[in-house]
C-alpha cells in the first residue's frame, strides 16, 4: 500500500508498504528519519516515541497505516531552522548543557517524551513527576539523574519565556 | 612519569557530539543504507543440544523477495582458525545452545526476511542437555586462567587452620542470577564486499579489534576489512568482542553478493550477544575478637558454553581487598548447554564484590564492630598478595567521606527497629574497586594549514565521553583551543586502539593521543610553528611505554552508600539515597565522569533489585529474554542519587594521571543495598535480585 504522513511539517509518501510495517519502520528505513530508536519493538523502552497527532506515542506499536494522514512530528522536527546549533529546542538545549546525554539512543524518544511533558504541564513539574513521566523511557547510561536535570531546566527555560512573552508589548 | 599541564582536562565541558545527537541526526551502525541492500534475519535453534539433520531451504525460497537461505550445508567455509569458536557460524551441524544460529535468510524486505526465518523448517537430533549450574556439579573442572589472565586460584598460609581457630567466623554462601549487558541499540551489522574487501558497519567497542577478527575468518588480510561505528549506543562489554552475527552478516552478504544488513532484536540478544554468568560463592573470613581479620577463603563456582571457555574472575577482588594472614580464592566451572556468558560491566568485580562485602558486613554484626571500621582495621599496607605497593589507595578515605556525606555517624546497628508507618529503614555501606589497565594504542596528530589539528585514533565512544574527553586532551598537549582541534574515532582505518573495554579506554588512547601530540610539538617547534600547504603530521605507538610501566598495584576505590525502605506489607524494598564515593586518579570531565560514575550506580541499583535472567530447565533457554520481564532500573526506580570523588594525584599512572571509572560505579552498590536492606528488616539476603518474595515472611 501507498502510505501519507505529515512527517515534521513536510507531507511525505512510501510505496510498497506491508500491512503489517510499524510507522517506525516506515520512518527509519523507508522516510530517510532514522532519529526514533528501535530498542525493543514491543512498547517497552519509549526509544520510539515520536508525535502522532500531538501525543506522544511508541511508533514501534503504530502501524504505518494507522498514520495515514495524521501528523508526526520526531526529534529531527523539534529544531527549527537549518542551523541547528542556533534552532534547538529548549529540551534538547538543555539536554546538551546537563550532560544528560551518553550514547545517545535514548536520547531522542526521551527528548520528545519530555517536551511532550513540559508542553502539557503549565507548571515547572516536580522531580517526582518527572520520574515517573518518564519512566516509560529506558537508559542504560545515565542513571536519569541528568536527564531529570535536563528537563527541570528546560521546563524551567520555557515557563519564563512563555511569562516574558506575556509582559513583553506587543 | 610526569602528567602534562591540562586547562581543558578538568572542566566540565559539554560533550563535542550531543548536538548531533539530540537532533537525532547521529548515525549509529543499522542507520547506514548501501545501496541494493538486502536484509538478513537469522534462524536460531529450538533445541538446546543436538544435530541438525535438515533444513527445508527450497520451501522458503519460494516466497516473494527471499534471495537466499544459508545454513552449513550451502554456506561458505570460514576459516576460525584459533579465533573464538563461537565465529564459526553455520559450519557445522552441531547445536550447543538454545538461540544459537543454524540458519539465516536475506530478502528484499526485512519483512520477507522476517516471514521467511519464520517459517523456515529445521530437523533436529535433539540430545538430553544440562543447563543448570549448581554445586557439587560432576563437571565442576580448574579453568587454566581466569579472565582476562589471572591465575585460577591463590593460596597463602593456611586458612583452613585459620579458621578452625578464629575467634569469630562468618561462613555464607552467596548466589548472582545470570545477567545480560542489554545496551539500548541492539547489536547490528551492516556488510559490503566490493572488490578491495570488506567494509562493515558495526555497532562495537572496537574497530580495530573487530577488523583483526573477521580478517583471518574470511581469509583476508587486515588491511583488506575496515570496520566504522562512529557512534555505539552503548555496549556494557557486550559489544567489546564480535559476537557470531557479525560474522553471519558478512557472510550472508558474500553468499548473496550484495551488502546485508542484519540488526539483531532484543529478544535474541539474550541467547547471542553474551551475558555475566551466574555464579555461587562461598565466602568464609575468620577473624579475632577486633575484628581483624586472620582468614579469607572465597571460592566461586560458575557456567560456560560447551563452544568456548569464558571464565570469570569473580573472586579475584578478594586476592588485594584486605589485609589477612591466611587467604584463599579459588574458581571452578562447569561447560553447560547455554549461550557462551563473556563481559558485562565489572565481570568479576560486580558479583565478586557483592559477596565479599556482604561477608564484610555480616563479619561486622558478628564482631559488634560498625562495618566501616572493620574495613579500616583490615586495610592492607601493601598489595596482600603480591607485596607490591599500591601506586595510590585511598578507599578508607572514601568511607570516611562518605560517612560525612552521608550522615552515618550515630546509626544504631540494630537491624528491624526503624518503623516510619508500613516501612522499615535501614543503611549499609559497601567498598568499592576496580583495577587501572592501560593497553597499547597508536595516535596520529595532524597540524592542518589552516592552524587547526587533526587527531585520529581508532578509539570508541559508546557513550562515555570518550571523543569528548580525547578532545580536551589532545587540545591540551597541543596548546591549542578545543574549537581547533578534531578527533577522529570509531574506524578500523585509523591508527589501531585497545576497545572500549577493561575501564582503560581512556588511559590507553589519552596516552597514545598525548604522545602523538608531543611529537607534533616537537615537529612544529623545529619549525618554528610553519605549517606546510600539506600539513605536518607526527605519530606514535605506545607500545614500549605501556610494557615498560612499573609494576604497581593500580586500582580506583570507592565507598557506597545506600538507604532502603522496606514495605511491610508487600516486602517491596525502594532505594531512597545512593551515594557513591569514589578515588579515581584525575577526573578528566566532571560532567561526563558524574554521569557515568552515577548510570553504574544505578546499573548497581538495577542489580541489586532487578535483573535476573531466569533459565528454562527444560527447554534450556533464557525465559524472561525482553524489557517486559527482564527489568532494569527505570527513572522511577531512581530517587535521591549522587556520586562524587576525593582529589587524587597519581603520578604512576599515565599522562593524564587518570584511572578509569566505566566499571567502578556498579561495583559494591548490590552489596550496599542487601547490607542496608538487611538493617532495615533484619534479613539477610544472600541471592540477588533481592525481590519481595525474598522479604516479604521476613518483615510480615
Ligand atoms: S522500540 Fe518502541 S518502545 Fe522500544
Ligand atoms: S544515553 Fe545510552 S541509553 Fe541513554
Amino acid at each position: 500500500m501507498r502510505v501519507h504522513i505529515d512527517v515534521n511539517g513536510e507531507r511525505l509518501a512510501a510505496d510498497d508498504v506491508w500491512e503489517g510495517e510499524s510507522l517506525l519502520y516506515v520512518l527509519r528505513e523507508r522516510l530517510g528519519l532514522p532519529g526514533a530508536k528501535n530498542a525493543c519493538e514491543q512498547g517497552e523502552c519509549g526509544s520510539c516515541t515520536v508525535y502522532l497527532d500531538g501525543l506522544p506515542v511508541c511508533a514501534c506499536l503504530v502501524a504505518a497505516g494507522q498514520a495515514e494522514g495524521r501528523e508526526v512530528v520526531t526529534v529531527e522536527g523539534l529544531a527549527s531552522g537549518d542551523d541547528l546549533d542556533q534552532g534547538l529546542d529548549e529540551v534538547q538545549r538543555a539536554f546538551v548543557e546537563a550532560g544528560a546525554v551518553q550514547c545517545g539512543f535514548c536520547t531522542p524518544g526521551l527528548i520528545v517524551q519530555a517536551h511532550s511533558l513540559i508542553e502539557s504541564t503549565p507548571q515547572v513539574p516536580e522531580d517526582a513527576d518527572i520520574r515517573e513521566a518518564l519512566a516509560g523511557n529506558l537508559c542504560r547510561c545515565t542513571g536519569y539523574e541528568k536527564i531529570i536535570d535536563a528537563v527541570r531546566l528546560a521546563a524551567t527555560r520555557k515557563a519564563q519565556n512563555k511569562a516574558a512573552q506575556k509582559k513583553a508589548p506587543r | 612519569m610526569t602528567t602534562v599541564a591540562m586547562p581543558n582536562v578538568g572542566s566540565a565541558l559539554d560533550r563535542v557530539d550531543a548536538l548531533e545527537k539530540v537532533t537525532g541526526r547521529a548515525r549509529y551502525a543499522y542507520e547506514n543504507f548501501p545501496a541494493d541492500l538486502a536484509y538478513a534475519v537469522p534462524v536460531q535453534a529450538t533445541i538446546a543440544k543436538g544435530e541438525i539433520s535438515a533444513v527445508d531451504v527450497d520451501a522458503v525460497l519460494q516466497l516473494p523477495g527471499v534471495i537466499a537461505a544459508i545454513w552449513h550445508a550451502n554456506a561458505p567455509r570460514l576459516a576460525p582458525r584459533n579465533g573464538d569458536p563461537e565465529l564459526a557460524v553455520l559450519q557445522s551441524s552441531r547445536v550447543a545452545y538454545r538461540g544459537q544460529y543454524v540458519a539465516v535468510v536475506v530478502a528484499e524486505t526485512l519483512e520477507s526476511a522476517s516471514e521467511a526465518a519464520r517459517v523456515l523448517r529445521v530437523r533436529y537430533d535433539a540430545d538430553e542437555h544440562d543447563v543448570e549450574l549448581r554445586p557439587g556439579h560432576p563437571g565442576l573442572y580448574r579453568p587454566d586462567h581466569v579472565n582476562p589472565y589471572f591465575p585460577t586460584d591463590t593460596e597463602q598460609g593456611d586458612p583452613d587452620a585459620a579458621l578452625a581457630a578464629a575467634r569469630v567466623v562468618v561462613d555464607a554462601t552467596y548466589s548472582t542470577p545470570a545477567e545480560h549487558n542489554n545496551p539500548m541499540e541492539p547489536h547490528a551489522t551492516v556488510a559490503v564486499w566490493d572488490a578491495e574487501g570488506l567494509t562493515v558497519y558495526d555497532s562495537t567497542q572496537g574497530a580495530s579489534n573487530i577488523r583483526d577478527t573477521l580478517a583471518p575468518l574470511f581469509g583476508l588480510p587486515p588491511g583488506s576489512v575496515r570496520v566504522i561505528s562512529p557512534h555505539v549506543g552503548g555496549g556494557f562489554g557486550a559489544k567489546a568482542r564480535a559476537h557470531p552475527h557479525v560474522a553471519l552478516a558478512a557472510l550472508a552478504a558474500k553468499q548473496v553478493g550484495r551488502p546485508v544488513k542484519l540488526a539483531v532484536t532484543r529478544q535474541q540478544m539474550f541467547a547471542v550477544t553474551g551475558y555475566r554468568t551466574p555464579t555461587i560463592q562461598r565466602v568464609r573470613l575468620g577473624a579475632d575478637a577486633d575484628g581483624r581479620l586472620t582468614a579469607i577463603v572465597h571460592e566461586a563456582i560458575e557456567q560456560s558454553s560447551t563452544v568456548s571457555e569464558f571464565a570469570e574472575q569473580t573472586a579475584v577482588p578478594t586476592r588485594m581487598m584486605y589485609a589477612a594472614p591466611n587467604r584463599r580464592t579459588t574458581h571452578r566451572l562447569v561447560r553447560l548447554d547455554v549461550p557462551t556468558p563473556s563481559w558485562m560491566r565489572a565481570p568479576g568485580e560486580a558479583p565478586g564484590m557483592y559477596a565479599l562485602e556482604s561477608a564484610m558486613d555480616e563479619l561486622a554484626i558478628a564482631c559488634r564492630i560498625d562495618p566501616i571500621e572493620l574495613r579500616i582495621r583490615n586495610e592492607p599496607d601493601v598489595d596482600p598478595e603480591s607485596g607490591r605497593p599500591f601506586s595510590s589507595r585511598n578507599l578508607v578515605a572514601c568511607l570516611r567521606e562518605g560517612a560525612r556525606r552521608f550522615g552515618w555517624a550515630g546509626r544504631d546497628p540494630e537491624p528491624g527497629i526503624r518503623r516510619e508507618g508500613g516501612l522499615l529503614v535501614g543503611t549499609g555501606v559497601a567498598a568499592s574497586v576496580f583495577p587501572v589497565y592501560r593497553m597499547p594504542s597508536q595516535a596520529t596528530a595532524r597540524a592542518e594549514p589552516d592552524g587547526g589539528f587533526t587527531v585520529r585514533i581508532a578509539a570508541a565512544d559508546i557513550g562515555t565521553g570518550a571523543r569528548t574527553v580525547l578532545t580536551q586532551i589532545a587540545a591540551d598537549a597541543l596548546d591549542a583551543p578545543m574549537d581547533r582541534v578534531r578527533v577522529e574515532i570509531g574506524d578500523s582505518a585509523l591508527p589501531p586502539a585497545w576497545v572500549a573495554g577493561g575501564s582503560a579506554g581512556t588511559a590507553s588512547w589519552g596516552t597514545a593521543v598525548v604522545r602523538a601530540c608531543e611529537a607534533l610539538m616537537d615537529v612544529l617547534h623545529g619549525r618554528a610553528g610553519d605549517v606546510p600547504p600539506e600539513g605536518l603530521e607526527a605519530s606514535a605507538d605506545t607500545t614500549q611505554e605501556v610494557r615498560a610501566q612499573r609494576r604497581f598495584a593500580q586500582h580506583a576505590f570507592g565507598a557506597q552508600f545506600a538507604e532502603v525502605a522496606v514495605d511491610m506489607d508487600t516486602g517491596e524494598a525502594r532505594v531512597r539515597r545512593l551515594l557513591g564515593v569514589f578515588a579515581a586518579g584525575r577526573i578528566l570531565n566532571p560532567k561526563t565522569a558524574r554521569s557515568q560514575l552515577i548510570g553504574g550506580m544505578t546499573m548497581g541499583l538495577s542489580m541489586a533489585l532487578l535483573e535476573e535472567s531466569v533459565m528454562d530447565q527444560e527447554f534450556g533457554d533464557y525465559l524472561n529474554h525482553d524489557f517486559a520481564q527482564y527489568h532494569i532500573a527505570a527513572s522511577a526506580d531512581v530517587r535521591d542519587i549522587d556520586a562524587v570523588w576525593i582529589e587524587e594525584d597519581d603520578p604512576g599512572l599515565n599522562p593524564m594521571g587518570s584511572k578509569g571509572i566505566g566499571e567502578i560505579g556498579i561495583v559494591g552498590t548490590a552489596a550496599a543495598i542487601a547490607n542496608a536492606v538487611h538493617h532495615a528488616t533484619g534479613v539477610r539476603v544472600r541471592d540477588l535480585p533481592i525481590r519481595l518474595d525474598k522479604l516479604v515472611h521476613g518483615v510480615i
